[in-house]
């Protein structure tokens, strides 16, 4: 699952070769080349998206029905609707894989069996590379996933009558159009989230301890575990604020009308902002461990 | 009462055919073809208890689904296996505690654990004794010369440590029965000619009934003085090996370094496989022509520098049987 | 030795084997306890917001909240063998091993690995059912600690099978096995609440199907002295742990067969 790279250099996508003609497109080819070969790859896993589709929409089934039955019981200081609770739920579970739980399965392999030195054999920018793969790597998970949820949530249950427990479109044309930059933002910051941990599994070189500690700070402050606006109203503008709100609960409120018009435009702009900061903290990061790596022996 | 009797033991796989693509699959989901594949048909064969035998023959060849089936991990198709008076894969647990069994490629031992724990933790398993556990560790520690290994991790040994730790593992608890399996591949010169010694004298001294599968014929040439050779699920020869060896090729090699540039031979009960300067190289059937008369004339004829005789390449051998009985790679 | 001594062999020696690795250890005991902690942050933000759910409240979720966290982590640590069943033992044909071995297969499964970092899982369901007890002034009549403690048992008992199941399953597919989470984390996801906020049919399935309400919710009414709000008679909530064990037998069974198509198509 390298995206056809050996340990010798990059794949060149076919057809391609080093004349001069070429040579100015092909910078960004290795990269590209990578992302398509790895979301090829991963694609292939069709009974494991078919099973993962099925694991979260119960998972999304439990959550509503406990919603449920707290609405029941007066709505009073509920910060949000029910019917918005359950838009969330649903966006929540059809995204779920772009939530940066585990490092890159290739990258721990690469630390279980000591290779990681040989990735600077590549002549390419090892983050620039991993981020590729990563990235590739999430999309390929969500796509058939996200697809055969919003099947089921947004045709199949109104089709059926259940309707007011389905996925509705974003609530405007505006919310929609900000929904997709914000989406396509928290694709690019889980990313950027995976690589810290790669980092991590790469500096430590040990594969199991650092996947562990991600998770619990992932799903509390992103939103997944209960949408933001639950907690505390105090606690509001510093959790609005953090890295990892981006990750599910800006785009996801983006897409009901919960944040609108300029604190849309704020929070694709706080995702943008953490993601570069976490893209350049992690390069200087990687650098200093891979020298250390081709140093010390991996 | 030979210790294992396999009777007309067959093992049919039913493979599902699926094409390939997006179509493929949703067919596979309605509609299945199989393919039937014959790993093993009518295999027949006795050992009595305390031989040595070789299985071997081409890869795929049904050699892995017969040790299997001996083992007890896999059920035949049709036939009749006993060893030692149990059906291997319907008492499994009364057969598999007088058998051990070495994977080659495999260890058993428990990776981070130091070697005499792994040990002890065997004993506890197939239910050894204390005391008799002790006695044949110590000897097994000594025949094999564990001692300096027993304290660390399996993960930290060589290839060679391990696989001399996997044979003690399997003997632990004094089986009768000894199924190696590639044990030599991947070792050293002097590991594997410390494990063709130890099984050897395992089995002369001990009677402990061994079967060998291995590709290595220079294992087979060291401990087995009986070969059964599996090919295309059937059995190809069941004998001696150095009645299948003259079987197939029932000629020596002769090489002659001669003074001068190697002349022409035109001898008609010799031939000639190469020439190279002032080297020749040549057959001969011992039965028809003895190596000293052949040596005579040769030096009677021609100013020799040296002489000596060789069997052919044992894999050439195998290989032109395997050839002979048509009985290619699966 | 027996099978129970086997099984404690086999338990001193794996966490003999973890702690050489300490340090992992307790850092992955610290995540599992972080997990755990702060998605009962989240039922906690929940209750702050709403105050009580169909009657219950935050005290009273806590106890079956801990209650399930308990029996979940020490059935999750007992079974890492089956969890790994397919990409350890089916996909590398070290299942073959264990075969060879004069000693039933589900021992040795249950004896690879004590899985110590569940600790974190276990002690933050503990703690989360003490702050339960505390607030809602819990009796810890004899009744109710032999309540309590069937109802582990059965659940240990419910979520093992379950993870057999898992195992048997990948006798055919290696891809598919995330579909038993449904019920094994899915389970325990549900019994973190009273079964009653359920809808009718998600009540009935995870009560007579995966009988996770009956290791969980009716014994815990049972301790509480409360009836069921849904009417089931008194008798049956301490007695239906007994579910688990049926579970367990069933999945069992359902092993052998598993096992038995392994051996004769071979791997």
């Amino acid at each position: 699952m390298s995206g056809g790279a050996s340990a010798s250099g990059p794949a060149l996508p076919r057809g391609l070769s080093a004349s001069p003609a070429n040579r100015g497109s092909s910078a960004l080819t290795p990269y590209l080349a990578v992302f398509a070969g790895r979301l090829e790859v991963t694609l292939q896993y069709r009974a494991a998206a078919f099973a993962g589709f099925i694991t979260q929409c119960w998972f999304g089934v439990i959550r509503i029905l406990i919603f449920a039955a707290f609405y029941a019981g007066g709505a009073a200081h509920a910060p949000m609707s029910l019917a918005n609770a359950v838009t969330y739920t649903w966006l929540g579970q059809a995204f779920l894989a772009f939530l940066p739980w585990n490092a890159d399965p290739d990258v721990a392999e690469m630390v279980r069996s000591g290779a990681i030195a040989y990735e600077r054999l590549r002549p390419v920018d090892t983050y620039a590379w991993w981020f590729m793969r990563a990235l590739a790597w999430s999309v390929a998970r969500v796509l058939p996933r996200a697809a055969l949820m919003t099947l089921f949530a947004a045709v199949l249950l109104p089709l059926v009558g259940l309707g007011k427990w389905g996925l509705p479109p974003p609530v405007s044309l505006a919310a929609a159009g900000w929904f997709a930059a914000s989406a396509l933002a928290m694709v690019l910051l889980s990313a950027a989230f995976t690589l810290v941990i790669n980092i991590v599994m790469a500096a430590t070189l040990t594969d199991r301890g650092p996947n562990t500690l991600m998770a619990p700070l992932v799903n509390l402050l992103s939103g997944a575990v209960v949408p933001l606006a639950f907690f505390p109203d105090v606690a509001r503008p510093w959790l609005r604020a953090q890295p990892f709100a981006g990750l599910v609960d800006i785009p996801f409120s983006i897409y009901f009308g919960g944040i609108s018009g300029w604190g849309a435009a704020g929070g694709v702009a706080l995702q943008l902002g953490w993601t570069v900061a976490l893209v350049l903290f992690g390069r200087a990061w990687l650098e200093r461990v891979m020298r250390r790596l081709v140093v010390q022996g991996g | 009462m030979p210790q294992i009797l396999v009777e007309e033991l067959s093992k049919t796989y039913r493979i599902a055919e699926r094409e390939p693509g997006a179509m493929g699959a949703v067919k596979g989901l309605v509609a299945r073809r199989w393919r039937t594949i014959e790993a093993l048909s009518d295999v027949s064969f006795q050992l009595e208890q305390g031989e040595l035998v070789g299985l071997i023959g081409p890869n795929g060849a049904g050699k892995s689904t017969t040790i299997k089936i001996l083992s007890g991990i896999l059920e035949p198709t049709a036939g009749r296996c006993e060893v030692d008076g149990l059906t291997p894969w319907r008492q499994r647990v009364r057969h598999v505690a007088r058998i051990g069994v070495v994977f080659g490629q495999r260890s058993q031992l428990w990776w981070d654990l130091p070697v005499i724990d792994g040990f002890d933790l065997l004993r506890d398993i197939y239910r050894v004794p204390q005391a008799d556990y002790a006695a044949t560790r110590d000897e097994l520690v000594a025949l094999l010369r564990l001692g300096r290994l027993l304290r660390q991790p399996v993960r930290q040994l060589s290839l060679g440590q391990r696989m001399r730790c996997e044979i003690a593992a399997a003997l632990l608890h004094r089986p009768a029965l000894l199924f190696l399996d590639e044990p030599t591949i991947g070792l050293d010169a002097p590991s594997k000619l410390a494990v063709r010694e130890f099984v050897g004298r395992l089995n002369r001294e001990h009677g402990v009934t061994v079967i060998l599968t291995t590709h290595d014929m220079h294992d087979i040439e060291a401990l087995a003085e009986r070969v059964i050779v599996i090919g295309g699920g059937q059995i190809m020869a069941d004998g001696s090996f150095d009645r299948l060896r003259s079987g197939v090729l029932a000629e020596r090699r002769l090489f002659v370094d001669f003074e001068a540039e190697a002349p022409t031979l035109d001898w008609p009960d010799v031939r000639v496989i190469a020439r190279d300067g002032s080297r020749l190289e040549l057959a001969f059937d011992p039965a028809r022509t003895p190596a000293p008369a052949l040596i005579a004339r040769i030096v009677a004829a021609h100013a020799v520098d040296d002489i000596h005789v060789e069997e052919p390449l044992i894999e050439e051998v195998i290989a032109r049987f395997y050839e002979q009985h048509g009985a290619g790679e699966a | 030795m027996n099978a129970l001594a086997l099984y404690g062999r086999y338990a001193a020696t794996s966490v003999r084997a973890q702690f050489s690795y300490a340090g992992m250890l307790t850092m992955m005991s610290l995540g599992q306890f972080l997990v755990t902690v702060i998605e009962f942050l989240g039922v906690w933000a929940l209750f702050h917001r709403f105050d009580h759910i169909l009657g219950w409240r935050l005290g009273d979720v806590a106890l079956f909240y801990g209650l399930v966290a308990v029996t979940f982590s020490i059935g999750d640590m007992i079974t890492r063998g089956f969890d790994v069943f397919g990409s350890v033992f089916v996909r590398t044909g070290a299942f073959d091993r264990l075969l060879l071995r004069p000693r039933s297969l589900a021992l040795q499964l249950f004896g690879y690995e004590l899985r110590l970092t569940r600790v974190g899982r276990f002690a933050q369901g503990a703690g989360v059912f003490a702050y339960g007890a505390w607030a809602t002034h819990f009796a810890f009549t004899p009744a109710a600690v032999a309540i309590l403690a069937f109802a582990v048992a059965g659940g240990v008992a419910l979520f093992s099978g379950l993870f057999i199941m898992q195992a048997t399953l990948s006798f055919w597919t290696v891809e598919s096995l995330e579909a038993v989470n449904i019920f094994t984390y899915g389970g325990e996801a549900a019994a973190q609440y009273p079964m009653n906020v359920y809808a009718g049919w998600f009540r009935n399935l995870l009560t007579f199907v995966v009988p996770v309400g009956a290791v969980t919710y009716l014994p815990m009414l049972a301790a509480m002295g409360r009836p069921d709000p849904l009417g089931a008679p008194g008798w049956v909530l301490p007695l239906a742990p007994l579910a688990g064990f049926a579970f367990l037998a069933v999945a069992l069974f359902i092993w052998r067969f598993g096992v038995r198509h392994y051996t004769s198509t071979g791997s």
